[in-house]
């Protein structure tokens, strides 16, 4: 929270200036460019998949309330006690007020960003209920005392030997070995109780499955089972875009979301939920509540250009090949998504103006939009971002000034010769040994590199002299 | 043997307007003489329309869209006449070619000018390959370059394989492969003087990258990426020379490279 009081550019420099961070950015991100692309050579129908996962999703959002009608129906049948929330507050009041009537101490979370999105981890503390995260990088988050900064890998702003040193101060019984192993089960000794003796468990959803009313999630740990299994009340949020039509859809965006999120062909476990215990089955909770969750996302719909951003699966792709976000991490976004995707929603849930940094802190590469396994159009939407910014005029006087005498200039071509005929004898003023190492205006560029000195004339000068002369 | 229409190299010498770009004006005339000597020895009949200034980028990725429309209508009335419009920068090409009839998308006239101008825009390397079907003789440069490829120029408008083919018949010349040549340099137009220190640690990794790759020369499409990444290689002190590919087509890569005095 303390995050939201600092600028971005401050939060940035932080970052920079951290190699602790950077080393463990490198180490996750890397690790996930390198298995993504290993996996995209073993999937030559990844155009085609991509393609049909497109059509899926815009499919579904077209006709989204058909499949939300269709979902409650199948869900209420199932015996699933269905909820329906606008905002975050609103979702996760629902939430709590549910652990509240199951009189619950302690509740387990599986790891899920719609959780994180409507404040969920603050709203269960605040309420006094204890929270135990059963996911292995979101207990290293609340270990931690602070917020996930990947949607995959939540605590990969730490590097392991960070985490040791956590699980040591933490854990009851910590592991003695510096290996991965003896710190998962260092892990699992101190969770494997909390499991079991839990009142409600929490989950999200990767997919909502509308003919069938299950809900949908991938691990990697297992938890998810465990998790959801024991507790008599087992509470599901999710946001409204996660549906798909049937199963067959569902595992068609698996391949998508499961190849860019890791590289591998599937998650180790995919949970399907459909409804509380049934006479005769041996285990599950008694009680099954499905929270549906709009904030924004109607808004969105109504959006021709947002609207295309409801495909998103969060497989964390985008992100992971970001230039920026592998040079900052994903706290400094400062909302609960990072990366490419982040920087198109934190405007829709923050408001544009406590965000405007983000969709203009990209270098418009495109590289997100390539990697993105539903083909949204991310530095579209983020210029969509910097348009309404500019016309609600929350951009510096200076640049609207700026360039609206660039616009007059260039509208005139021998006032532009000019004014470039200018702009070379001064930066020539500055120079020497063709550089220009520093000079008023130029801070920003020659603080960290230098500057090429232009050419004694202009090319169209020089042209035209030419031309006079043949 | 036929090969389709569209495939195949103009019949008669095409009439192109060569569209300079900004930086090439102010910053490195060499580029745009490069790139009109490229162009006839392709064979086009070259002509460089008087009243261009700027494509409107630098107000469209702003933001500033009633602007970059200007700036659009300008740039379109004043290439219009001429069979091809073909610029040494895939950034500013990619703006016209893929972004004007976004621009102009509030006018259905404007905007459908804007799509048929755009079928006959290129970038240099592309044009001079995929429509000239260019090879260049008798072109000499005892090096070994790296190549960057620029993002607007690879994602917007395919252009990877036109400049290697192009490189590769230089004699003399060799190329060392580029670790991450499709990564972005952190250049990003405004973005480097709006995010200088983000877009340091960006150029900082590239030219980390560059120097790995042993290569006496860097070489790209794009005078915006190019000065970026030369100006972080001149400030660590680095041996490596940057220059503009169209510049070492064109026979001129002995001359300054970006940054060297003229």
């Amino acid at each position: 929270m303390q995050e939201a009081t600092v600028s971005f550019k401050a939060r940035a420099e932080r970052a920079l200036a951290d190699p602790t961070l950077k080393l463990a950015i490198d180490r996750t991100t890397g690790t996930a460019e390198r298995k993504r692309a290993v996996a995209m050579t073993q999937f030559p129908q990844f155009e085609a998949a991509r393609e049909r996962g497109k059509r899926i999703k815009d499919h579904v959002i077209a006709n989204l309330d058909h499949y939300l009608l269709e979902f409650e129906r199948n869900a209420i049948e199932s015996g699933a006690k269905v909820h329906w929330a606008s905002t975050a507050e609103e979702a996760s009041q629902i939430v709590v007020s549910l652990c509240k009537q199951a009189n619950a101490k302690r509740v387990t979370r599986v790891k899920s960003m719609l959780g994180e999105e409507i404040g969920l981890p603050h709203a269960l503390d605040e309420a006094g209920i204890e929270r135990v995260e059963t996911d292995l990088a979101e207990h290293i988050v609340q270990l931690g005392g602070d917020r996930p900064s990947h949607i995959v890998w939540p605590s990969m702003h730490r590097t392991r030997e960070q985490v040791s040193d956590m699980f040591k101060r933490a854990h009851r019984v910590p592991h003695q070995e510096e290996t991965i192993e003896a710190m998962v089960a260092s892990a699992r000794r101190e969770l494997r109780d909390k499991f079991l003796s839990a009142d409600v468990s929490i989950s999200g959803a990767n997919f909502l499955i509308a003919n069938t009313g299950a809900t949908c999630t991938v691990t990697n740990e297992g938890n998810a089972e465990l998790t959801t299994t024991p507790p008599r009340v087992h509470i599901v949020t999710a946001g409204i875009e996660k549906l798909v039509p049937s199963i067959e859809h569902a595992f068609l965006m698996l391949r998508l979301l499961v190849r860019s999120a890791t590289g591998a062909d599937v998650t180790q476990y995919t949970t399907f939920h459909c409804g509380p215990k049934q006479p005769g089955d041996r285990d599950g909770p008694e009680e099954f509540h499905i929270v549906l969750v709009d904030n924004g996302r109607t808004r969105m719909l109504r959006d021709a250009a947002l609207k295309e951003m409801l495909r998103c699966i969060r497989c964390g792709a985008c992100m992971n090949h970001c230039v920026v976000f592998r040079q900052l991490g994903g706290h400094v976004y400062g909302g609960t998504y990072p990366g490419p995707m982040g920087a198109v929603l934190t405007p829709v849930f923050d408001g544009l103006e406590s965000s405007r940094d983000l969709p203009h802190a990209c270098t418009m590469n495109g590289k997100c939009q390539e990697v993105c396994p539903v083909a949204i159009p991310l530095p579209t939407l983020l210029r969509g971002w910097r348009d309404r910014s500019w016309r609600e005029g929350l951009e510096p006087t200076a640049a609207r000034f700026g360039l609206s005498i660039h616009t007059f200039v260039a509208s005139h071509p021998r006032l532009y010769r000019l004014g470039t005929a200018i702009a070379i004898k001064v930066m020539r003023l500055f120079s020497r040994g063709g550089l220009v190492r520093g000079m008023p205006g130029l801070g920003a560029w020659t603080k960290h590199r230098d500057f090429p000195a232009p050419a004694r004339r202009s090319f169209m000068a020089m042209y035209k002299n030419s031309e006079n002369k043949r | 043997m036929t090969t389709p229409q569209s495939a195949s190299r103009p019949a008669s010498p095409p009439r192109v307007g060569l569209f300079v770009t900004c930086l090439v004006d102010a910053m490195r005339p060499s580029v745009g003489f490069a790139a009109l000597k490229l162009l006839r020895d392709a064979g086009c009949r070259v002509e460089v329309p008087d009243a261009q200034t700027c494509c409107g980028q630098p107000a469209f990725n702003s933001g500033d869209t009633a602007d970059a429309a200007v700036l659009a209508r300008r740039f379109i009335e004043s290439f219009e006449p001429y069979d091809y419009v073909v610029g040494p920068s895939g950034s500013c090409v990619g703006m016209t070619r893929a972004h004007y009839e976004e621009v102009l998308s509030n006018d259905p006239a404007w905007s459908e000018r804007a799509r048929r101008l755009g079928e006959r825009t290129y970038e240099l390397m592309s044009f001079l390959v995929d429509v000239m079907h260019y090879t260049p003789t008798d072109v000499k440069l005892d090096s070994s370059f790296t190549y960057h490829d620029s993002c607007s120029g690879l994602r917007e408008l395919g252009v990877h394989d036109q400049p290697r083919a192009l490189l590769d018949k230089v004699t003399g010349l060799t190329l060392k492969p580029l670790e991450g040549n499709d990564v972005c340099c952190g250049f990003g137009g405004t973005f480097c003087v709006k995010y200088p220190s983000i877009s340091n640690a960006v150029v900082t990794e590239k030219a980390e990258a560059i120097e790995r790759s042993g290569a006496q020369l860097l070489l790209g499409g794009d005078l915006g990426c190019l000065m970026n990444m030369s100006g972080k290689l001149k400030r660590q002190g680095s041996k490596v020379r940057s220059l503009h590919a169209a510049e070492v087509l064109a026979g001129m890569g002995n001359g300054p490279a970006i940054g060297e005095e003229d």
